[in-house]
């Protein structure tokens, strides 16, 4: 019971508290405050029509992300990278879709989406193995990894991705038969959506009923004991735990490009990988609240662009709303026990410099 | 390669180090004192903005304090959620720096419109000490150059004083390894940590203002364009010492300098590659630099409880 | 002051140096002080005792402004005074040392020393004032030593130094003994008498009394965060403060510290002579029978230990635990023992030589919170953690629940069920759900390390017995405890470790004593 009252009400709480805060900036601002609202009330919620084509598929590569941020977080790794792994997946995918035959259909989609999966665990696996062999944080290797993915891209879709006709930084668009389903007719909602909603019930399923979700939670919640009291193999959970979550951003990458742009381009992800940060937190790392937690954030960005539009409030709000949003919860504690993803790390004292050390020591 | 193509190169190679150095010698500080501020970017692009606005209004010298301020008041949210309300410091760092873009993206264009043009300010010419800025190859690098970088530059051994020779200093120090410890010898931790992430966002900001007054000269969205993060990466590599940070803040400037060597020599490449190299010599130099990787040990550690 | 006979001027006696009155102290739900009061003289050595928990060094920390009273008034020399804070005590005269040393491991000795110093930063002259201090009190230090690299006698001395350069006239040691070898431990009992003899104040927070009536010359004992005795030295006898400190008279004492129950019968309450207590105690000890199996079921062979930072821990050990024993080890802080403990617990392999273990073993850490247990888990999640590292497929929680109610049940932990936070219960109740855990298997060994360290004498008690029922059942125990006490009273044979070498020495206190102090040529 406690848990479907927190499904519901946590992202309810953070809708509201992003309404108040974004209207405390557009009053500070000079923005009209009741019609900048209502533009962005039309542009998340308006229609069904726009629900369906707006909010739901925004929500989507944000729930992936999510969900990556989630899942590294839970075992104590910070994993700022979801932005270059959603990217790389999305590169990987569009490769992947130039060079499969169209006559595989679905067989072929699904390659494609796993080749954006693989690309994403394996951008992520540099940062494991930076900070597992090296000691190197991966709090800056991640985000090092974030621009220099954005940087392939852009190399990508100017040389061997790009267009045939050689004008644009994009890629060719993909096959009809590899593009993901429409699940209703008339609207943008494709099947990557379904994807993503079983991805988060299955992860959150992962966690709590299997040994290996166990070990993941264990080491998050406090390293050493799960390596001293459990005799787990932390070092192997934390490498799984990046992967994981770099897989899971490559196939919201990948996903996105075979079910919404049908392209590669450079400026794909608007900053998905930062807001699935406040994803994630808001969803106090857990995975079937990120379902919740992604649509407050999909709302947000759709009703944006409408408010831009509109109201002529400049997009850029939004991000002020979602960082305000994070600070508001972090200061009220709210987001409480879940989430001290350095708690395991504070207890001894010694928490960056142990990870370096505790690294070196492993091996 | 020929004598001007080398002076070109190192004079870019300080140009370029100059707001990396201000920030990472900020971020030093912080992190001595057990401080991680990964919002340092918010710090830095809210530098530039008000820089640029503060330029038109006084002039770029005055700006460049302006610049210092906004710094200031973005580590001041940083400092109240993170060390007032013992948040966690990176996540606390995260939302600063999504704060700084966001709301350094929204002012812009409410001051500017929407168009947002490229809006020139005014910037801060070179300053030659004469005789000096004539000699061969490293006279540019080294002696004509803007206010910034000579401050910059000043700042290295200041902070060494600052950090070794003083008791304010050396509190610092205990507190980053120790907290309890310095507790108990009459220092406030939290008063500390806060000065430290103060003059991070400091020179956070002054490296901001150094982007827009004496290098680029206008603004645009997210022009910091993750300096801040490369700050932290300067500071464990340059291992937490001053002179150790402003060499490494030095490689990372050659490394974008790069670019304009290779043009000289006729080599071609792909801007990306220049872009984004920087960050890849963060990666490399980091995993090779393993040897004794020695951060404050209570670094990142939340405040305690009921601290005086 | 002499008053002339016939006159009816009433002199007042010197203001004691410190009063405390009605001092009380809440966290929460928790009382840690209800109604302390200490009066203190100028010049004596004064004794604070209590079991753990009742106070003491919450009472000693408000003194030392680290924390604040909720109630009850301070004076300082006869004024009301308020202490905000180490700086404020520190201007009073007041210095501390703590039981978890607050010295920077990274800095020098002088740079420790001049922390928190006013005016600037002058390490030549702070050096040339430790070096004075030093040779004043009889306490070598080397003010250009990293601290990180002394042992910690001399981290102590360091402490001490510190304070006395702020002018400290009275001095609050916090269990200074704990960490010190027996001889270390009389030489700094002595040097508090030549303070106190000099003129300065000692406050000497302790829960040894033979060490207490060695050296005090009035004791106050709390229990449970109020003063319930006060009395000069000479007037008190050990089953005097006992009693005081556990409550009823007559209470069964199982627990070493105090002094073992049957040591008391023999010697009829006189304060007991060091021989006698342990010869009783060893007797108490050989009753414990063993009915299972005989064997060699953990062997070490020429095991050499070298730590993360290259510095050799453990030299060339050699130590074979039978099944159904207690092996005691006996060491000062430092010695290596630390290493030693978890290579013999399979935690981490040694550098050099040998290890034959049986593939389930039990570990109770020192550091429980840190090591043992996830604070923010449940209770059932904390024992399904054992194992967690070999095993497969689904967690079968319904399993796992009725396990834990069993455990909570077979070993006494008071928590709300099986469902409560770990965080939630006290110290005593999660140690003993860690040994629960830990023996829940019978695993052939079970290494515990200061397994009752902040825990109250019930506890301890139930951690003793669990630790003597599992030896009695074929488990070979490997106990180690910085308290030389509790290691004499469990164990059925003692391995001391000094300076990284392991032999094994007769479990007598004189014995163990001198073999845990190596002098190093």
């Amino acid at each position: 019971m406690l848990r479907i009252t927190r499904l519901v009400l946590d992202p309810l709480l953070a809708g509201v508290l992003s309404l108040v805060v974004l209207a405390a900036l557009l009053a500070v601002s000079g923005y009209p405050v009741a019609d900048s609202l209502s533009a962005l009330w039309r542009g998340a919620f308006g229609s069904w029509s726009v629900i369906a084509s707006g909010t739901v598929v925004r929500a989507t590569p944000l729930l992936f992300a999510g969900l990556a941020v989630a899942i590294a977080f839970r075992a104590g790794v910070l994993n700022i990278g979801a932005e270059g792994q959603l990217l790389i997946g999305a590169a990987a995918a569009t490769a992947a879709a130039m060079l499969v035959p169209p006559s595989l259909g679905l067989a072929g989609a699904v390659v494609v989406l796993l080749a954006g999966a693989v690309a994403g665990g394996v951008w992520a696996s540099i940062a494991a193995v930076l900070r597992l062999r090296f000691g190197v944080l991966e709090v800056i290797s991640t985000i090092m990894l974030n621009v220099i993915a954005l940087n392939v891209t852009g190399l990508l879709v100017r040389g061997p991705l790009q267009e045939p006709t050689r004008v644009f930084p994009q890629s060719a668009l993909i096959d009809q038969a590899l593009r993901l389903p429409r699940l209703v007719p008339g609207t943008r909602l494709h099947l990557g959506v379904a994807l993503a909603v079983c991805s988060a019930l299955g992860l959150a399923w992962f966690l709590r009923y299997t040994a290996s979700g166990f070990r993941l939670r264990m080491t998050g919640a406090n390293a050493a004991a799960a390596a001293s009291a459990g005799g787990i193999d932390v070092p192997r959970v934390l490498l799984t735990a990046l992967i994981t979550s770099g897989a899971i951003a490559g196939l919201g990458g990948a996903v996105e490009v075979s079910g919404v742009t049908y392209a590669l381009y450079e400026n794909l992800s608007p900053g998905y990988g930062y807001t699935a940060i406040a994803v994630a937190l808001l969803a106090r790392l857990n995975p079937a609240s990120a379902i919740g937690s992604a649509l407050v954030f999909g709302a947000l960005e759709a009703g944006a662009s409408a408010m831009q539009r509109d109201a002529q409030v400049p997009a850029g709000m939004v991000g002020v709303v979602e960082a305000s949003v994070i600070l508001v919860l972090l200061a009220s504690e709210w987001l409480g026990g879940r989430v001290r993803v350095r708690r395991s790390l504070n207890r001894g004292g010694t928490p960056l410099a142990e990870t370096a050390r505790s690294a070196q020591t492993t091996a | 390669m020929t004598a001007p193509a080398l002076a070109d190169f190192l004079d870019a190679s300080i140009r370029s180090a100059t707001p990396l150095l201000f920030a990472a010698l900020g971020e030093t500080v912080a992190e001595r004192s057990g401080v991680i501020n990964v919002g340092i970017e918010g710090t830095i692009i809210a530098g530039c903005l008000a820089g640029l606005v503060a330029a038109s209004v006084v002039g770029p010298n005055a700006a460049l304090v302006a610049a210092g301020i906004a710094g200031v008041a973005i580590a001041l949210i940083f400092v109240l959620v993170a060390i007032g309300l013992a948040a966690d410091q990176i996540i606390t760092g995260t939302a600063i720096t999504m704060l700084g873009l966001g709301l350094t993206g929204t002012l812009y264009r409410v001051i500017y419109g929407d168009a947002g043009a490229a809006l020139s300010a005014p910037t801060l010419s070179s300053i030659g000490i004469p005789i000096l800025q004539d000699i061969p190859i490293v006279g540019r690098a080294l002696f004509r150059q803007p206010l910034p970088t000579y401050l910059a530059e000043l700042m290295v051994p200041a902070i060494w004083w600052w950090l070794y020779r003083t008791q304010s200093g050396l509190a610092i120090r205990a507190t980053g390894e120790n907290p309890a410890a310095s507790r108990a010898s009459g220092i406030s931790p939290r008063k500390v940590q806060t000065i430290a992430a103060l003059f991070g966002g400091l020179c956070g900001g002054l490296a901001g203002g150094t982007l827009v007054l004496a290098q680029v000269g206008t603004f645009a969205e997210g022009m910091s364009a993750g300096r801040g993060f490369v700050a932290i990466a300067v500071v464990a590599l340059g291992r937490w010492h001053p002179v150790g940070v402003a060499m490494a803040a030095l490689i990372f400037g050659m490394a974008s300098a790069l670019q304009f060597l290779f043009q000289a020599l006729d080599l071609d490449l792909p801007y990306q590659i220049f872009l984004a190299l920087p960050y890849l010599l963060t990666l490399l130099a980091l995993a090779l630099s393993r040897g004794r990787y020695r951060a404050p040990a209570a670094l990142g550690a939340r405040p305690m409880a009921r601290d005086a | 002051m002499v008053i002339p006979s016939g006159t009816h001027r009433t002199v007042n006696a010197p203001a004691p140096r410190l009063a405390l009155d009605g001092i009380s102290r809440q966290y929460g739900s928790v009382i840690a002080l209800a109604a302390a009061s200490l009066s203190v003289e100028r010049g004596e050595v004064h004794a604070l005792l209590g079991e753990n928990g009742a106070g003491k060094s919450t009472l000693m920390k408000i003194v030392y402004g680290l924390e604040q009273p909720d109630g009850g008034t301070m004076r300082v020399d006869g004024v009301i005074t308020q202490v905000r804070s180490p700086r404020d005590a520190m201007r009073q005269g007041i210095g501390m040392v703590q039981q978890h040393f607050a010295l920077v491991d990274a800095l020098t000795v002088a740079e420790n020393v001049a922390l928190g110093g006013s005016g600037s930063l002058d390490l030549r002259a702070t050096r040339a004032r430790i070096r004075e201090i030093s040779a004043d009190a009889g306490l070598p230090i080397d003010p250009d030593a990293r601290v990180s690299s002394l042992a910690v006698g001399a981290q102590q001395r360091v402490e001490i130094v510190k304070a006395l350069s702020r002018d400290t006239t009275m001095l609050i040691l916090d269990e200074p003994t704990a960490v010190l070898a027996p001889q270390e431990a009389t030489e700094l009992l002595a040097w508090t008498r030549r303070f106190a003899a000099g003129g300065g104040t000692v406050i000497l927070i302790a829960h040894k009394l033979r060490e207490v009536l060695s050296v005090a010359d009035r004791i106050t004992v709390l229990r449970k965060g109020r003063t319930v005795y006060t009395s000069r030295a000479t007037d008190a006898t050990e089953s005097m403060l006992a009693d005081a400190m556990l409550g009823a008279a007559g209470v069964v004492l199982p627990d070493p510290v105090a002094g073992a129950t049957t040591a008391r019968a023999t010697t009829a309450r006189t304060p007991a002579g060091t021989a006698a207590k342990t010869a009783a105690a060893t007797a108490a000890r050989t009753t414990g029978s063993s009915t299972a199996r005989v064997g060699d079921v953990l062997v070490l062979s020429n095991v050499s230990i070298t730590d993360g930072q290259g510095v050799q821990r453990v030299r060339d050990a050699s130590v074979t635990v039978r099944s159904g024993e207690i092996l005691g080890v006996a060491a000062v802080e430092g010695a290596g023992q630390h290493e030693l403990l978890r290579v013999m617990a399979g935690r981490t392999a040694p550098t050099h030589g040998s290890v034959t273990l049986p593939s389930d073993v039990g570990f109770a850490p020192e550091d429980r919170h840190r090591d043992a247990i996830v604070l923010d888990a449940t209770l059932t999640e904390n024992v399904a953690l054992k194992g967690a590292g070999r095993r497969q497929g689904i967690m079968h929680w319904n399993a796992f629940r009725d396990a834990t109610r069993t455990l909570m049940h077979t070993r006494d932990v008071r928590a709300s069920d099986e469902a409560a936070v770990m965080q939630t219960l006290s110290g005593g109740n999660q140690q003993k759900l860690v040994l629960g855990r830990e023996l829940a298997d019978a695993p052939a060994v079970l290494v515990v390390e200061n397994p009752t360290r902040g825990l109250d004498i019930r506890a301890t008690a139930d951690v003793h017995a669990a630790l003597r029922s599992a030896r009695d059942q074929g488990t070979a125990v490997i106990v180690y405890s910085s308290d030389l006490d509790e290691v004499l009273a469990l164990a059925d044979r003692v391995i001391v470790v000094a300076a990284g070498r392991v032999r094994e020495v007769p479990a007598d206190r004189e014995s163990v004593g001198r073999a845990m102090l190596v002098v190093t040529g």
